[in-house]
C-alpha cells in the first residue's frame, strides 16, 4: 500500500515538474480560456442583460474547450519517448496510473481555469449571487472532465491526428457535466441538487475512467 | 532462476510475426538474438517483456529446482529491466531528475548515484535532457539497468549511437550481469566477451521461426563475418 | 511456412448459415416495410390535432427506438468480444454501427421535418431529439475510432471499450437532457407520442418497428459477410506480399 502511494507520488511530482518547466501548459489553457470567452460579446453583442444571462453557460463551455486542449498530450508525450512502455511495466496498476495522470491534468489545467473564471464572470457581468455556486460547481465538475478526457486520450494514444478524434469522442460524453454544471451555477445556492448531480457524475467517472482508460492503454501498448 | 518461453505465436495485422517460438533464458547466460531486418526481433523482445500480446504459448519463470514460480504479470514485470529503442528521457528534466523519477517509481531511490557513476554520467547530472547528445541519452536510458537488481535484462540494440568507450562500457555491464548470475536477452553486434558456454545464439527468420544455434557455429560465423569485414 | 489466421478471417459456419438465412430475412424485411408504410401512409387515420403530419410518427418513433437498441446491441457485442474474445462479436458491433447511425439520422431528419409544421421551426431542443442528437455523435465517434486505427484487432478492442463507456453514459445523458429540458421549457410542447395511442395507430407502428428490426438484421448480416470477405482479401494480399519478400530474399 505504501509502495503504491510512493510510486503514485513519484509520477505525480514528475508530471507537475514537467508542466511547470514547459512554460506552464496550464497558463496557455488559461489564456485560451480568457480569449475564447471574450469572443462571446463580439458574437452576441455587448448588451449587459443578455451577457449576464448566458455568462455561466459561456464560462462552462469555455472551460470544457480549454480542458480539451491539453488532453491529447496526456499520454501521447510519454508514448512518444518510450516512457509509457516503462510505466506499463512498472508496479503501478493501470488504473492508478490513469488517476495520477488525471490528477496532474486537473491540477495544471482545471484548477488554473477555476482561478481565472472570476475574471470572466466580471467581463460577462455574471449576476452577483451566482459566482459562488459557479465556482463550487467548477470545483466539483472539472475533475470529471479530466477523467472523461483520459478515456479519449488513452483510446487515441499513438494515433496520428489523434487530437481531433479525441474531441469527437470526449465532447458528447461531457454533455451531462455541462448541463449539471450550468444548472448548478444558476441555482443561487452553494450546494444545490444540481451540485449533487454534478458530484454524482464525477464520482461515476471516477469509477469508469480508470477501468476504461486502463484497458485502453493496455490494448494500445500491446 | 530462468524464464521459459514456450511456443509463442504472435500475429499482427493478419499475419504471423512469431511462429511458435520457444526459448530459454537461463541464469548466467547471454542470449544474443539475430535475424534480418523485419524478422521481428524487436517484437520478440517486446513479447517477452509483455509489451506485445501473444496469441498462443506462455512465458513462465522457473526457480533453480525447476518449479514454476508463477505467471502473474506483476511478478513477471518485476523480474526484468527492459531498455528499448526509445530512451524515455524527458528533455526538460536534468539527468539526475530523470533517474530520480525512475528510481522513485521502482522504489530504489538509493541507486541513483551508482547508476550515474556506472554509466559515466556523473559530470552531466545537472544537465537537462534536452542538451544531451544521442549517445548521452542512450547512456541515460541504459542507466535504468542499475536501478535495482533484476535477474533478466532485455535490451534492444543497446550499443546504438554509443561511442567506442560507451560500447565497451555496456559490453562490460552485460558481461558482469551474466557473470553474477543474471540472464540477458539482447539484439546486438557487440562482442560481450563471455565464454562460449555462457552464450546462446538465437536466430529469427523472416518467417518468424526461431532457431537456437550451437555456440560454436555462432562463434565461427561471427569470426567469418569479422574476417569479411576486414 | 507461416499460416494465415484464417480461423479469424473465415468463420465458415457463419458464412454458410448467413447465406441461407439472408434471402428469407430480406423477404420478411421488405414485406413488413411495405405493409407498414402502406398502413402508415394510407390506412391510418389522420390525427385530430396533428392532421396528416402524424404519419411522420410511424417513421420517426421506431427509428428513434432502433437508434438506442442498435447501440445496446453494439454494447452487448462489444462485451462479448472483450470477455469471450469471439471474433464474430466485434465484427457484429462494427457492422451494426453505420446501420444504427442511419436510423439515428433518420430519426433526426423526420423529427426535424415533423417539427416544422408542429412547432413552426425545423429544430427545437426537445428532450428526445436532443438525446438522439447526442447519440448520433456517439455513433460518429465510434465509427471514427474504427477508421483511425489500422490494426483491426486493436481497433476492435478500442472500439469495444468506447462503446461500453458510451452505454454506461447513455442513461446519464438521457436523464441530464430530460432534466435540462424541463428546467428550460416550462411550457409543454406537443410531443410526438400522445399518452393514449389508438389501436388504428398502434398496428402500423408495431409493424414498422418489426420492419426496422428485420431490416437491421438483414443489413447486419450483409455487412458482416462483407467485412469477413474484406478481411480475407487483406490476409491474402499480406500473404502475397510476404511471399514476394521471401522469393526476393531467396
Amino acid at each position: 500500500m505504501f509502495e503504491l502511494f510512493s510510486t503514485m507520488t513519484a509520477l505525480l511530482r514528475r508530471d507537475l515538474t514537467l508542466s511547470a518547466r514547459l512554460g506552464g501548459g496550464g497558463l496557455l489553457a488559461v489564456i485560451f480560456f480568457i480569449i475564447v470567452v471574450s469572443m462571446v460579446p463580439f458574437g452576441v453583442g455587448p448588451e449587459g442583460a443578455l451577457l449576464s444571462k448566458i455568462a455561466a453557460g459561456m464560462i462552462w463551455v469555455g472551460v470544457v474547450l480549454s480542458m480539451l486542449l491539453s488532453l491529447d498530450r496526456l499520454f501521447q508525450a510519454d508514448f512518444e519517448d518510450g516512457t509509457l512502455d516503462l510505466l506499463m511495466l512498472s508496479s503501478l496498476p493501470k488504473g492508478a496510473l490513469v488517476l495520477v495522470k488525471c490528477t496532474a491534468h486537473w491540477l495544471t489545467t482545471g484548477l488554473p481555469l477555476i482561478v481565472a473564471s472570476p475574471i470572466l464572470a466580471i467581463l460577462l457581468q455574471l449576476p452577483d449571487g451566482l459566482l459562488g455556486p459557479l465556482l463550487v460547481g467548477l470545483l466539483v465538475g472539472t475533475p470529471a472532465m479530466s477523467l472523461i478526457g483520459a478515456i479519449g486520450a488513452s483510446l487515441t494514444v499513438g494515433l496520428r491526428r489523434g487530437g481531433l478524434l479525441l474531441s469527437l469522442l470526449v465532447l458528447p460524453l461531457q454533455v451531462p457535466v455541462l448541463i449539471f454544471g450550468v444548472a448548478a451555477a444558476k441555482s443561487e445556492a452553494l450546494w444545490s441538487p444540481s451540485h449533487m448531480l454534478l458530484a454524482a457524475v464525477t464520482l461515476m467517472t471516477l469509477v469508469v475512467s480508470p477501468l476504461a482508460s486502463g484497458a485502453a492503454l493496455k490494448l494500445n501498448m500491446t | 532462476m530462468k524464464l521459459i518461453a514456450s511456443d509463442i505465436t504472435c500475429f499482427r495485422g493478419g499475419r504471423h510475426v512469431l511462429e511458435s517460438v520457444s526459448l530459454e533464458l537461463a541464469s548466467g547466460v547471454a542470449s544474443i538474438l539475430r535475424g534480418p531486418n523485419g524478422s521481428g526481433k524487436s517484437t520478440l523482445l517486446r513479447v517477452v517483456a509483455g509489451l506485445v500480446d501473444h496469441q498462443e504459448g506462455k512465458l513462465s519463470w522457473l526457480d533453480d529446482e525447476g518449479r514454476e514460480i508463477g505467471e502473474d504479470d506483476a511478478l513477471h514485470t518485476s523480474l526484468f529491466h527492459y531498455v528499448g529503442h526509445l530512451d524515455a528521457v524527458k528533455p526538460s528534466l536534468t539527468v539526475r531528475e530523470n533517474l530520480d523519477f525512475w528510481a522513485g517509481l521502482y522504489g530504489v531511490p538509493g541507486d541513483v548515484e551508482t547508476a550515474l557513476q556506472t554509466l559515466g554520467l556523473g559530470a552531466l547530472a545537472q544537465v537537462p535532457g534536452a542538451f544531451l547528445s544521442a549517445g548521452q541519452k542512450k547512456r541515460l536510458g541504459l542507466a535504468k539497468l542499475c536501478l535495482g537488481t533484476r535477474p533478466l535484462w532485455i535490451l534492444d540494440e543497446p550499443s546504438v549511437s554509443l561511442d567506442v568507450e560507451g560500447v565497451a562500457l555496456i559490453a562490460g555491464l552485460m558481461k558482469a550481469h551474466c557473470e553474477t548470475g543474471g540472464s540477458l536477452l539482447v539484439t546486438t553486434h557487440v562482442d560481450i566477451g563471455l565464454k562460449a558456454e555462457a552464450l546462446q545464439s538465437l536466430r529469427l527468420s523472416v518467417q518468424g521461426t526461431l532457431k537456437v544455434e550451437a555456440p560454436e557455429n555462432a562463434q565461427k560465423e561471427n569470426a567469418q563475418k569479422e574476417s569479411n569485414n576486414v | 511456412m507461416f499460416k494465415l489466421n484464417f480461423e479469424l478471417a473465415n468463420p465458415k459456419r457463419f458464412m454458410d448459415l448467413s447465406a441461407k438465412l439472408l434471402p428469407w430475412i430480406w423477404v420478411i424485411a421488405v414485406g413488413l416495410l411495405g405493409t407498414g408504410l402502406y398502413m402508415a401512409l394510407f390506412v391510418a387515420p389522420p390525427d385530430y390535432q396533428q392532421g396528416e403530419t402524424v404519419r411522420m410518427m410511424f417513421i420517426h418513433v421506431p427509428a428513434a427506438s432502433m437508434a438506442t437498441m442498435v447501440y445496446m446491441f453494439m454494447a452487448a457485442s462489444s462485451a462479448v468480444a472483450l470477455i469471450m474474445k469471439h471474433p464474430l462479436a466485434d465484427m457484429a458491433a462494427k457492422a451494426a454501427a453505420p446501420i444504427g447511425a442511419g436510423y439515428t439520422l433518420l430519426a433526426l431528419i423526420t423529427g426535424s421535418l415533423w417539427g416544422k409544421p408542429m412547432w413552426g421551426t425545423w429544430w427545437v431542443w426537445d428532450a428526445r431529439l436532443t438525446s438522439v442528437l447526442v447519440l448520433f455523435f456517439l455513433y460518429i465517434g465510434y465509427m471514427a475510432l474504427w477508421e483511425a486505427m489500422e490494426e483491426p484487432v486493436k481497433a476492435a478492442k478500442a472500439a469495444a471499450v468506447l462503446c461500453l463507456v458510451g452505454v454506461v453514459n447513455i442513461p446519464v445523458i438521457k436523464f441530464s437532457v430530460e432534466w435540462w429540458n424541463t428546467l428550460h421549457q416550462p411550457t409543454s410542447l406537443a410531443k410526438m407520442d400522445g399518452p393514449a395511442i389508438h389501436s388504428s395507430m398502434l398496428w402500423p407502428l408495431a409493424i414498422m418497428a418489426l420492419a426496422y428490426g428485420a431490416l437491421f438484421v438483414a443489413l447486419l448480416l450483409l455487412r458482416m459477410r462483407t467485412e469477413i470477405l474484406k478481411r480475407r482479401v487483406r490476409s491474402l494480399q499480406l500473404s502475397r506480399a510476404r511471399a514476394a519478400v521471401q522469393a526476393g530474399a531467396a
